[in-house]
């Protein structure tokens, strides 16, 4: 059965994911959220009885290495791609936002 | 004359003998990117030090032992460097520049190779024509009206131009072999885990390869030979011997047994397309190679598994993105929630939410089953069903994509649609295999691509079995006129 979205629901899925949708684009992503759902409407139909899922296909796992720190010294070279940053500190706004207390 | 238009070897010999000096042929790769960008839009940024760069290795002395000594190079613009931004085609990217090189990149500045730009994708990879860049729309050199492919169209239209011999792309579900099909060059995309994706700005991490795109199938082994191996920085990056891939380049494909699926011959393919690879057959039977016909049912499940995993993987990629550590941060914002919500859907574009959330919705509690972990098991159906036709075969080939390069702002809006150009190269990517695109025909002026697909690792028969076609073939030979002008 074909799962099926409203408006609502969309904007849910994009709050999941920290997106807004405008309200004027918000149609059209139900719409196309909608449509993807409908290609993948067959997905139940395929029999996986027994199958094993396959999340990766490298060759290794657990790779190990020694517990050693490998200090960058790149303080300066990061932080000159931080949007904002003082005193050697990556600055950001209050993250409770106090006008909401009032 | 274009240098370009000979291959790595011999332009390599220009440059030791001193017929050429790597400075000489930088600028005038550069002056070409130049005096072509109006028209094709390849690059999203151009390397202002790579003239200094040239000099040096000049002045060093051209290395005869490394064919990239001196040697001019583009980069897909999601592969990081150090002395140039690297944008990933998007808004969220716009001004950074990363503090490292990726292993790649570090590899091939190490033998001497002088990256003049980063090319043009669609944002983030996510795409199949370079149409979803934040910043432009590149252009097919064979026809500015059409589409060069993508996500690696920068890279593949800079090298059919003629404007550098080798470029860099990433395939995460065939954005080597599709752009490379539809602008006529060798694109490959290695088996999983045979080149490092440290520096890869990451999409879908069990899928995404780097790999060259290049004018012909021995320029495309030499990249390979330069870019793989071990690296202790990508923990699946395979600790697998590299073997020299020139070496026996042309031990040619008497007694190779191919498989031809019937299923990449089927409904909704172009039927120039069917014929071009019916044709590549019988050039390979006369080679002395048998030619089976095979069947790979559940590939045409592909699209629906690709499609849910790969976007649950760059939801979570994806994450990182938050306006907070670097790249784009909206304005305005009232506390560190609004940051990240704002900064997110005015960073990224359409069609990366829509992925975003489509995998995002696949992995929330009450879908997970049904989609993820469902689409994993048919991912395991897939490769079993290569498994079975690799016992008895060394090969499969068929087309790389259903049509030749469609014109630009044609693309279908409705996501299903679009997505369906990937429907020959996505089980390739769900299987980790090595694949490759080079050159098989022409339909109506525009290149049709032949897709060659090997077992995991043996990109070494991929190469010897594309070297035959090549050498018996003149498809590769034909040059765009930059769409007739």
């Amino acid at each position: 059965m074909t799962e099926k979205v409203n408006e609502e629901k969309t904007q849910h899925i994009a709050g999941l994911a920290k997106l807004s949708i405008d309200k004027e684009d918000l149609p059209k992503f139900t719409e196309q959220l909608n449509d993807m759902l409908e290609m993948l409407d067959e997905i139940d139909t395929v029999d996986t009885d027994g199958v094993e899922p396959t999340y990766t296909v490298t060759d290794r796992i657990n790779v190990m290495r020694e517990d050693v720190a490998d200090n960058w010294g790149q303080r300066d070279a990061l932080l000159h791609n931080a949007p904002e940053a003082v005193d050697g500190l990556i600055r950001v706004p209050t993250i409770i936002d106090e006008s909401e207390d009032k | 004359m274009n240098y370009f238009d000979n291959d790595l070897e011999s332009v390599h010999q220009q440059l030791v003998n001193g017929d050429i000096t790597s400075e000489e042929l930088t600028k005038q790769t550069i002056d070409k990117i130049n005096s072509e960008a109006d028209d094709i839009q390849a690059y999203l940024s151009m390397n202002d030090q790579a003239i200094e760069k040239a000099k040096a290795i000049d002045a060093a002395g051209i290395d005869p032992d490394n064919i990239f000594s001196g040697m001019p190079i583009a980069i897909k613009d999601n592969i990081v460097t150090k002395n140039m931004k690297t944008t990933a085609a998007s808004k969220m990217l716009e001004n950074f520049t990363s503090v490292y090189d990726a292993t790649v990149v570090e590899k091939l500045e190490k033998a001497g190779a002088v990256i003049v730009g980063k090319t043009n994708l669609d944002e983030f990879a996510m795409g199949s024509s370079t149409e979803k860049s934040a910043f432009k729309t590149t252009r097919n050199p064979w026809n500015l009206d059409t589409v060069p492919g993508g996500s690696s169209g920068g890279s593949a239209a800079t090298v059919s131009a003629g404007e550098v011999p080798v470029s860099l792309g990433s395939d995460t579900g065939g954005s080597i072999r599709q752009p490379a099909s539809f602008t006529g060059v060798v694109g490959l995309k290695p088996t999983y885990g045979r080149v490092s994706r440290w520096g890869l700005i990451a999409f879908g991490s069990s899928f995404d390869q780097i790999g060259p795109l290049t004018n012909n199938v021995k320029d495309n082994a030499h990249m390979l030979n330069a870019i793989a191996g071990h690296d202790e920085h990508d923990a699946t990056s395979s600790k697998k011997e590299v073997p020299d891939f020139t070496e026996h380049i042309d031990a040619g494909v008497k007694g190779l047994r191919i498989a031809l699926p019937k299923e990449y011959l089927g409904e909704g393919v172009d039927p120039e397309i069917k014929t071009a690879i019916k044709q590549a057959a019988e050039t390979y039977q006369k080679l002395g190679a048998t030619v089976d016909e095979v069947s790979l049912p559940n590939s045409k499940y592909g699209v629906m598994a690709y499609y849910v995993l790969a976007s649950s993987e760059a939801s979570s990629n994806l994450e990182r993105f938050d306006g907070v550590r670097y790249g784009y941060r909206a304005d305005g914002v009232k506390n560190l929630e609004d940051l990240y919500v704002k900064t997110r859907s005015t960073g990224f574009g359409n069609e990366v939410k829509r992925r975003i959330m489509l995998g995002t919705f696949s992995l929330s509690a009450g879908s997970f089953d049904r989609y993820f972990k469902q689409a994993a098991k048919i991912r395991t159906i897939i490769l079993n069903d290569f498994q079975k036709v690799f016992k008895d075969h060394d090969l499969i080939m068929g087309p790389t994509t259903p049509t030749t390069a469609f014109k630009v702002g044609t693309e279908s809006t409705d996501p299903t649609e679009m997505y369906t150009n990937d429907t020959l190269t996505i089980p390739v990517n769900l299987a980790g295999l090595p694949g490759m695109s080079l050159p098989a025909g022409f339909s109506k002026g525009l290149p049709i691509g032949m897709q060659l697909i090997g077992r995991p690792f043996d990109e070494s028969t991929i190469y010897q079995a594309g070297y035959a076609f090549e050498q018996n073939t003149d498809f590769h030979k034909e040059k765009p006129q930059l769409g007739g002008k």
